[in-house]
């Protein structure tokens, strides 16, 4: 360890969606390296621990081999406005700085772009648009919640701090006891590590967390149910009964839930199931629900791409309007279906974890792939940038799962360039060629008219 | 790409000036307005045409955490509206909530060059400057919101007087806001913390031993001893509830002779009995303001067709859920405010919506003083700004306005006096409730007129007979000197800038505000202020002595 050390102080952690930004971060500068993340929890830790510079790493790659970043903007370029049914996917861990590049892209070259949430908080997505949704920033839940309720969800293992920072043991304005003020349910198929956290701990049978939702629908509004449902669900009446009072009692309760609920049979409904119960329980309180989404910046994604598109994913620009169709235009179908001709990938490894039919498309298609680290889908690239990381050498913005938007403190300098900049390089070549395009269409349809 | 640019043969509506439909040159150079250029400037020949300052949209929603999650909450809404791209301009959906570029452009096609986000959250300031920088052509600023602020709050609970006028500079600093924003004030913690209830009375004491009148009187004086160029932008207690009115002129007094702006006063010009159809107040509440100089207000017209209401005030949301049945969004932000968005329709046959259609109208046509009653619908709340243009017509044009009379709620119709107001706008009245007016209200000095230095925001309008067809179609859009539009078409790009204010502070009272954020925020006190880097092109708006 060198002794060039900096500190850097509420740094934040871009790792998953708490986005915590209390990091004080130790940098060892000679050897670009963070030797100590203060108040990281274990991913945390990890994430800052893991990360070093590959010096020799070429910043840019054109079919496996090293080349300067300009040419790689070219190709990438080329191979984008060439395409027919070009698509953009990724985008959740990165800036919302690089994001709006990458959808101001999709709409130049009329592709088709998605983030993420299409294969995490997708259904949430959806149900939102059809109940809504009551919600609030998670420090309102510091400081009033009384009632903590996490459905299909782990986040002892994926949100370490969620607990310890936002909704469990914090001390907060109506909540001076931290924990001793708060009860809390968890709800979910199996026992796991956050189950200890628990006062309450509810099993439904797997698969049957609609059922559980609606049943404690009807409770809510007074209809009576028959103990049957103990038989379909796997809990009985009276818990049910109890959590149901439970609810109508507090003062501000919330409803975390996870993929448990929403990668599971019944997906939106699930989802919509327990928005709905959130929303009809404020004709007795006040009570919220929230996603506890994944990656650092995939609610930031959400957002900038609904800001610019007025869709939250899963959207085509190929009619020079955006379209919002999910099963059509988000990437596992435009993979799985062979629609893609050519893809650009941003800080996503879909070759990793994608549908194998999915993945077996990916391969056979040109792929522009920017990404801080090699990966199984920039293996494969056409074209293939190494970017820095996002808050830990690249600034930018971030929104938190519940769209409170930080500023990244960058920890020290990457020798790669950042997803923005590559992204604004490609922007500006894409848009030389489709004026290109543009122009010869126009004069193609005036030798036409002249010919008529 | 600024161009110098000579407009000649066009008939000018510069009231600010007192230009009231003269043919004069108008001269532009480097973004200005100035009293000559030379001879090979650009020449636009405007036979035939009305000119005018570009129009300044004093309340509206466009930017921000709510707004976006009325997007997302809507996509039925943006599915029939689409916004294609062209090779100059981005692509987006419309609908009653447009994406950021599609809401620029469309300001833009309307002749509209200035709009300002009527109510943010601190907190999400970062987030409605992000959007600013996507939203095309226009300038912007935003109003924040420091009603709730539970902090502030507090200091005025202690009677800490100082030390509330240093923090509500320090919050203005912080978010880059261009004014203060209160919305049912007292409202938010019965909301949060007392079972979704609200407060009903402007002296009603809260629990926390404030009452909406003390917060309202605080942040009046404090923001007009500080001088800022917009007063407190106040969204008063009681909206939409009958017999509210007593509640807004009660606000109004308040203010003393103190400036302050009610924002879409229609909303709250309501006779009547709680819990009953109400009754029109709008010639009390247009006497109160005509008489009192130091107020200003923005009507708020609620136009027939879909609407969004999307607003702070989260109790009042929480009522319209009752009424339309459908998706209700509820967000609430720590130590800062609530919210509320509800899809609605305004319905031709309803009798409450009749009523206040008929009373925007009236509060209009009964202000003697079209300086400080603005035009707005409280977008996309009342209607979407798109229709700005229809609601000229109907003050432009009383023959269409009796024809539109006979499609609506005719009891309701019978419990107010539009039938009997033959007034009929002119032109300059529109220019003045369209741009002289909320410039001024606003105190932007270079926009809203076209006498030198002015920002070269110039719309030109073919004139016609058909005065909605008129404001829908600007042949030519000038915006800080640059063509946007020529012949109906865009010829430019722009992304416009972000108007501001920085009104002085001790940099002492941060260590005031830090141990609270410490105990009750959840993001880091040094992680919240917003930084340069979001401003991208900008403008600080100077703030300086109190203003009468």
């Amino acid at each position: 360890m060198s002794e060039n050390i900096r500190i850097v102080e509420n740094a934040t952690c871009t790792f998953c969606g708490c986005v915590c930004d209390d990091m004080i971060l130790h940098v060892d500068m000679d050897e670009k390296r963070i030797t100590k993340a203060k108040n990281a929890c274990v991913l945390g830790r990890a994430w800052f621990a893991e990360h070093t510079i590959e010096e020799n790493a070429p910043a840019a790659m054109i079919d496996g081999k090293k080349t300067s970043v300009a040419e790689a903007i070219e190709a990438a370029a080329q191979t984008l406005v060439k395409a027919k049914f070009p698509i953009v996917y990724g985008l959740s861990d990165t800036t919302c700085e690089a994001q709006r590049q990458a959808v101001a892209i999709t709409d130049y070259i009329k592709g088709t772009i998605d983030t993420t949430t299409s294969v995490c908080h997708g259904p949430s997505g959806l149900a939102f648009q059809g109940i809504g949704e009551s919600t609030s920033t998670l420090g309102e839940v510091k400081n009033r919640a009384d009632l903590v309720i996490y459905w299909g969800g782990n986040p002892a293992e994926s949100h370490p701090r969620h607990f310890g920072r936002y909704a469990v043991t914090p001390k907060g304005m109506f909540t001076p006891g931290g924990k001793k003020d708060r009860t809390v349910v968890l709800v979910d198929v199996r026992k796991t590590k956050s189950s200890p956290v628990a006062d309450i701990l509810i099993r439904p049978k797997p698969g049957k967390d609609f059922e559980v939702l609606w049943a404690l629908r009807a409770l809510v509004k007074g209809k009576r149910l028959s103990s049957a449902i103990e038989q379909q669900t796997g809990v009985p009446l009276t818990v049910l009964q109890d959590l149901s009072d439970r609810m109508k009692r507090c003062r501000f309760g919330v409803l975390f839930f996870g993929m448990g609920l929403t990668m599971t049979r019944g997906r939106h409904f699930n989802s919509g199931a327990l928005l709905a119960l959130a929303t009809d329980l404020n004709e007795f309180t006040h009570f919220v629900a929230k996603p506890v989404r994944g990656h650092g910046n995939v609610t930031g994604a959400d957002n900038v791409v609904s800001w610019q598109t007025g869709y939250p994913f899963g959207v085509n620009f190929s009619r020079s309007y955006p379209r919002f169709n999910p099963g059509e235009f988000t990437t596992v179908d435009t993979l799985a279906n062979g629609h893609a001709d050519a893809a650009m990938i941003i800080a996503s490894d879909p070759a990793s974890n994608f549908p194998k039919k999915a993945i077996e498309h990916l391969k056979n298609i040109p792929i522009v792939v920017l990404d801080t680290k090699c990966t199984e889908t920039s293996k494969d690239a056409h074209v293939a940038f190494r970017t820095s990381t996002y808050g830990i050498n690249t600034a930018g913005t971030v929104y938190r799962m519940d769209d409170v938007p930080i500023t990244l403190r960058p920890a020290f300098e990457s020798p790669f360039p950042d997803d923005e900049t590559i992204l604004i390089g490609i922007k500006k070549r894409v848009r030389e060629l489709m004026f290109e395009r543009h122009a010869q269409d126009a004069s193609d349809a005036t030798q036409v008219a002249a010919r008529a | 790409m600024l161009t110098t640019m000579r407009i000649v043969n066009g008939k000018v509506y510069d009231p600010a000036n007192n230009i009231d439909g003269k043919i004069k040159e108008i001269c532009i150079q480097n973004g200005k307005i100035v009293d000559s250029v030379p001879d090979d400037a650009t020449v636009i020949d405007a036979q035939g045409m009305v000119i005018m300052p570009g129009g300044v949209d004093i309340h509206c929603h466009i930017a921000g955490p709510k707004v976006n999650a009325a997007r997302k909450l809507q996509p039925e809404d943006h599915r029939h509206d689409v916004h294609p791209s062209t090779p100059l301009t981005r692509s987006g959906t419309g609908g009653t909530v447009p994406s950021t570029f599609a809401t620029g452009y469309r300001y833009a096609t309307l002749g509209y060059t200035t709009a300002m986000e009527a109510a943010v959250t601190p907190i999400g300031a970062r987030h409605t400057l992000e959007e600013f920088h996507d939203t095309p052509v226009i300038d912007k600023g935003f109003y924040v919101l420091l009603g709730e602020n539970i902090f502030l709050q507090t200091l005025l609970r202690e009677k800490r007087m100082e030390e509330f006028d240093q923090a509500v500079a320090w919050w203005i600093n912080a978010t880059k806001a261009y004014t203060v924003k209160l919305v049912n004030p007292g409202g938010d913690e019965p909301w949060k913390g007392k079972r979704n209830s609200n407060v009903s009375d402007i002296d009603e004491k809260t629990d926390e031993g404030l009452s909406p009148r003390a917060i309202i009187e605080a942040f009046i004086i404090s923001v007009n001893k500080q001088g800022f160029p917009h007063p407190p932008h106040i969204h008063c207690n009681n909206l939409g509830h009958s017999g509210n009115y007593k509640t807004t002129l009660e606000t109004m007094k308040t203010a003393g002779d103190m400036r302050a702006h009610i924002a879409h006063i229609q909303f709250h010009s309501y006779g009547g009995e709680l819990g009953k159809n109400p009754t029109s107040k709008a010639a009390e509440i247009v006497e109160y303001v005509d008489n009192h100089p130091n107020i200003t207000c923005d009507v708020g017209q609620v136009m027939f067709g879909k609407s969004t209401i999307m607003t702070a005030d989260a109790p009042l949301a929480y009522v319209l859920k009752g009424h339309s049945k459908g998706k209700w969004v509820n967000a609430d932000t720590e130590c800062e405010s609530g919210c509320g968005i509800v899809p609605f329709q305004y319905q031709e046959h309803v009798y409450m919506h009749t009523l206040q259609w008929a009373i925007g109208l009236e509060i209009f046509l009964l202000s003697k003083d079209p300086w400080r009653v603005i035009l707005s619908t409280d977008h996309p709340n009342g209607g979407s700004f798109m229709s700005y243009p229809k609601l000229i017509k109907l003050l432009m044009d009383k023959g269409f306005r009796h024809e539109e009379m006979k499609r609506v709620n005719q009891k309701a119709l019978a419990n107010c006096s539009l039938r009997d107001l033959d007034r009929e706008f002119t032109l300059n009245e529109i220019a003045i409730i369209t741009r002289a007016g909320p410039a001024r209200a606003l105190g932007l000095p270079a926009k809203g007129h076209l006498g030198r230095d002015a920002d070269a925001d110039i719309t030109i309008y073919d004139e016609m007979d058909d005065k909605e067809m008129m404001f829908n179609t600007p042949r030519y859009v000038i915006k800080s000197g640059v063509p946007i539009i020529e012949n109906h078409e865009f010829r430019n790009d722009l992304i416009g800038k972000l108007l501001h204010i920085t009104p002085e502070y001790d940099k002492k009272i941060e260590t005031v505000v830090q141990p609270f954020f410490e105990n009750y925020y959840s993001i880091e006190f040094s992680n919240y202020a917003v930084d340069d880097s979001y401003l991208h092109d900008h403008e600080i708006i100077t703030t300086g002595i109190a203003k009468g």
